[in-house]
């Protein structure tokens, strides 16, 4: 709107939150030793599960493809350790429900060397011929989503991505996964950069980065060197600055149509840790076997960023971190947007960026008693979407979902929780609108399955 | 390796919360009144003190006794009903009857705000609708101002305090004649202005050393406190800008129409209740629009209709009035400044 704002690189709206990256931002990446049993669930990503190509009992090799994928919507897994499957059978998964997966018990005496891969020449292969690498390295957004790399790399026909946004801002508290992936890995995120630009025919990358990270931004620019292709765009630290629509529209001050994607208005947008890791697999030809997860939270006495091997069991995880006190509450990726899990028996997948363990002290913190709404509009100030939550939450008390969805945007929201945190009446806004939208989408199914007969 | 056998708990996003509630918010507007009340104490003697602690008790008897009535557990401790006491007091005269003032207080809990549903859902300021209510029920007892500073003041009530319940209050004159201060007029500021012609000096006027209600008179008192509530947030500084604004610039239109019959701006900001009004009335968050569009209409629209009631109707001050119809009209404020939302505008273009 108006420029002179725009120019300044901050978010208008939005919540400054508690940071609280102290704890581990400044510890390099350490591995964490293989857990005594893996668990490779068949579907770690948006769109079909993977496929099974071991059978019980079989010998595998770490790096070696162990699940094929199901359709274009879909990656490959590889075997996270050298070792042995012991069996394929259901296991809880983050969300509560059973999946297929293939566990593998590693061997103790094993290298554990990834000897699986062959040199590919990226530079001389086409944009198809890229995408089907992407697919063949079983990479997916490693910033939570989980949704396919190579999927969001298939340009749409009629648009022309001219800028690859490169998300570095992770503004979600507690977690500084991307921070140390940028501080200690700088070369391969400019690869990545460079291999998208190259994929989709972009002249220009953008790598956005919030100012609390600038160790961060001095070891990119010096990876980048005097080359311009690649940029640093420093911006405000301030939650939900990570979210794709407001770091697009920080950076290069576009604004994604609502109910549509990046690509529209000629932007693609990847995590760092993504285009780090296909920097780093892509040439090689190698498959994603372990990526970076922060352990951190009042409940651990060793917080960290790990190099995990996928598959690894959350309690082992917990344990090796020292988190002996009494956890109350664990958290998959960031306070602000990780769902809680019900289980320590779930397996670390491909989307997880980080664990957040809250003692009792930190959850019974939280206040309990839910005031009426007093009107104060704070979360209408918060909302990054310029949508009005304290109407919507009025709507949803009443049950007209429709209204909050036809009137009010409902489907814009992307429950990054900045309502419900400065909420002073404690009202549960963001639950409020996961409920309705699920209530929408039944009475679809519902209406559509009449109309069907 | 020790082991993790701790049960743990599922909760929704997001597990962080700000440190404000309600009731935090509704303390510190109690904090930021009680200045006022200290200088309306000061000024006008004791029997403010006496009208202040009916107006509370009122207030949170009734807000008791309704909840008691719909069988839900008591609200009083969420502290708005002790804001509500104490704006009621605040724009009542000093001398008011105080069984009045518990009327008053009742029926602002009870008609403004229980009625609706209690906290958040009343369509009205509360501490309006029991103003508004006692206006029209005991016009002349609501007129019956006192002069500042008396000399009596801290060891006397003002004979009108202690009217017994259900009787008139006494005439003041003689007591305004006893107390010799020999140029009061029985009058404010606001009533000299449009029935006289007499317009007071700005200085007292901002100060807040005479005559009016309880804890109005000072201006700048109020702006200071005002000023405090909105740098702490708790407070939404553009709507009583905008009714400032909006007042100010409406009353300097007309005083450059007819000096010899309007007022200038500054007049109108300082006297009356316009600064009570604008910056702890207008600004009650659940009778004003969420949006940040709208709340400068709702506010440059409260300042203007009571510059037209001041000048142009036949009651001496506008505020309550103005605030009133605010109020009413915020709802549909709100309806029509609905925030464009993120890449709603591009849409429209692609679709037109």
């Amino acid at each position: 709107m108006f420029g002179f704002f725009s120019s300044k690189q901050h978010l208008s709206r939005g919540v400054h939150v508690p940071e609280c990256k102290e704890l581990t931002e400044h510890l390099p990446i350490r591995r964490l030793p293989f857990a005594p049993m893996l668990i490779v669930p068949l579907s770690q990503h948006s769109g079909a599960p993977a496929v099974a190509l071991v059978k019980e009992g079989q010998e595998v090799v770490r790096g070696e493809p162990i699940a094929r994928a199901n359709g274009f919507v879909s990656v490959p897994m590889h075997a996270p350790a050298t070792g042995r499957v012991e069996r394929i059978a259901l296991a809880p998964t983050s969300r509560g429900e059973l999946q297929t997966a293939i566990y593998i018990k590693p061997w103790p005496s094993a290298s554990q060397e990834v000897l699986y891969g062959a040199d590919q020449d990226i530079e001389h292969m086409t944009p198809d011929g890229i995408i089907a690498a992407v697919q063949a390295t079983g990479v997916v957004g490693l910033g939570g989503a989980a949704f396919p790399t190579h999927v969001k790399m298939k340009v749409p026909a009629g648009c022309t991505i001219d800028t690859i946004v490169v998300n570095g801002c992770e503004c979600e508290p507690y977690l500084t996964t991307d921070h140390r992936v940028m501080a200690e890995y700088p070369q391969q995120v400019v690869h990545g950069a460079r291999i998208m630009m190259k994929a989709m025919g972009a002249p220009k990358a953008i790598i956005g980065v919030e100012d609390n990270k600038m160790d961060a931004v001095e070891a990119l620019r010096k990876a980048i060197g005097p080359a311009t292709d690649v940029t640093v765009g420093v911006v405000e630290a301030k939650y939900p600055q990570g979210a794709e629509k407001m770091l697009i529209e920080v950076l290069l001050g576009r604004q994604v149509p609502s109910g549509g994607l990046p690509s529209e208005i000629g932007v693609a947008v990847f995590n760092v840790a993504t285009l780090a890791q296909l920097g780093e697999l892509l040439p090689r030809s190698q498959g994603l076997i372990e990526r970076v997860i922060t352990i951190t939270g009042p409940a651990v006495s060793k917080p960290g960023n790990y190099l995990v091997a996928l598959g690894t069991p959350l309690r082992w995880a917990l344990e090796q971190a020292g988190c002996v006190d009494e956890p109350a509450s664990v958290i998959l990726g960031g306070p602000m947007m990780g769902p809680s899990c019900s289980s320590l028996d779930i397996p670390i997948t491909k989307g997880v960026s980080g664990i957040l363990v809250l003692t009792k002290k930190e959850v019974q913190a939280r206040p309990k008693q839910v005031h009426p709404c007093i009107k104060c509009g704070a979360c209408v100030e918060a909302c990054p979407l310029h949508l009005n939550p304290s109407r919507m939450g009025l709507l949803a008390r009443k049950e007209r979902y429709e209204e909050m969805e036809s009137d009010f945007h409902l489907n814009d929201c992307f429950e990054c929780g900045c309502c419900s945190y400065v909420c002073p009446a404690n009202i549960p806004l963001v639950q409020y609108f996961r409920v309705s939208k699920q209530m929408n989408r039944e009475r679809k199914a519902r209406e559509r399955a009449q109309a069907n007969g | 390796m020790p082991k993790l056998t701790a049960e743990i708990q599922l909760r929704t996003s997001p597990h962080l919360h700000t440190p404000r509630s309600v009731e935090m918010i509704m303390r510190h507007v109690v904090y930021a009144m009680l200045p006022l009340c200290a200088f309306g104490i000061y000024v006008f003697g004791i029997s403010v003190v006496a009208l202040l602690a009916v107006a509370v008790a009122a207030c949170l008897a009734t807000e008791h006794l309704c909840c008691h009535l719909a069988g839900r557990a008591s609200s009083i401790n969420d502290w708005s009903a002790v804001i509500t006491g104490i704006l009621l007091a605040l724009t009542l005269p000093p001398g008011f009857p105080l069984w009045m003032t518990a009327v008053g207080g009742f029926v602002s809990i009870a008609l403004g705000k229980m009625l609706f549903g209690g906290l958040g859902m009343n369509v009205f300021n509360p501490a309006l609708v029991g103003r508004a209510f006692l206006q029209a029920s005991f016009p002349v007892a609501i007129t019956g101002y006192t002069p500042a500073l008396s000399a009596s003041r801290f060891t006397e009530f003002i004979p009108t305090t202690l009217t017994f319940p259900f009787l008139q209050p006494p005439s003041l004159t003689a007591w305004i004649t006893a107390a010799r201060v020999d140029s009061f007029a029985g009058a404010t500021a606001l009533m000299q202005q449009k029935f006289d012609r007499v317009t007071v000096e700005l200085l007292p006027l901002f100060l807040g050393y005479e005559s009016g209600s309880a804890g109005e008179t000072s201006a700048i008192l109020i702006l200071l406190c005002g000023a405090y509530l909105a740098a702490r947030k708790f407070l939404d500084w553009r709507i009583p800008v905008a009714m400032l604004g909006s007042a100010a610039l409406a009353g300097q239109a007309f005083h450059l129409l007819n000096p010899a019959v309007y007022p200038n701006g500054a007049f109108v900001l300082g006297s009356g209740g316009l600064m009570l009004g604008a910056v702890f009335m207008a600004t009650d968050m659940v009778s004003s629009p969420t949006t940040p569009l709208g709340v400068w209409i709702y506010g440059a629209l409260m300042g203007l209709i009571t510059v037209i009631i001041r000048f142009l109707g036949g009651l001496p001050e506008g505020v309550m009035y103005s605030i009133l119809l605010g109020n009413a009209v915020a709802p549909l404020i709100d309806n029509i400044t609905q925030p464009a939302i993120y890449g709603a505008r591009k849409k429209a273009k692609v679709t037109a």
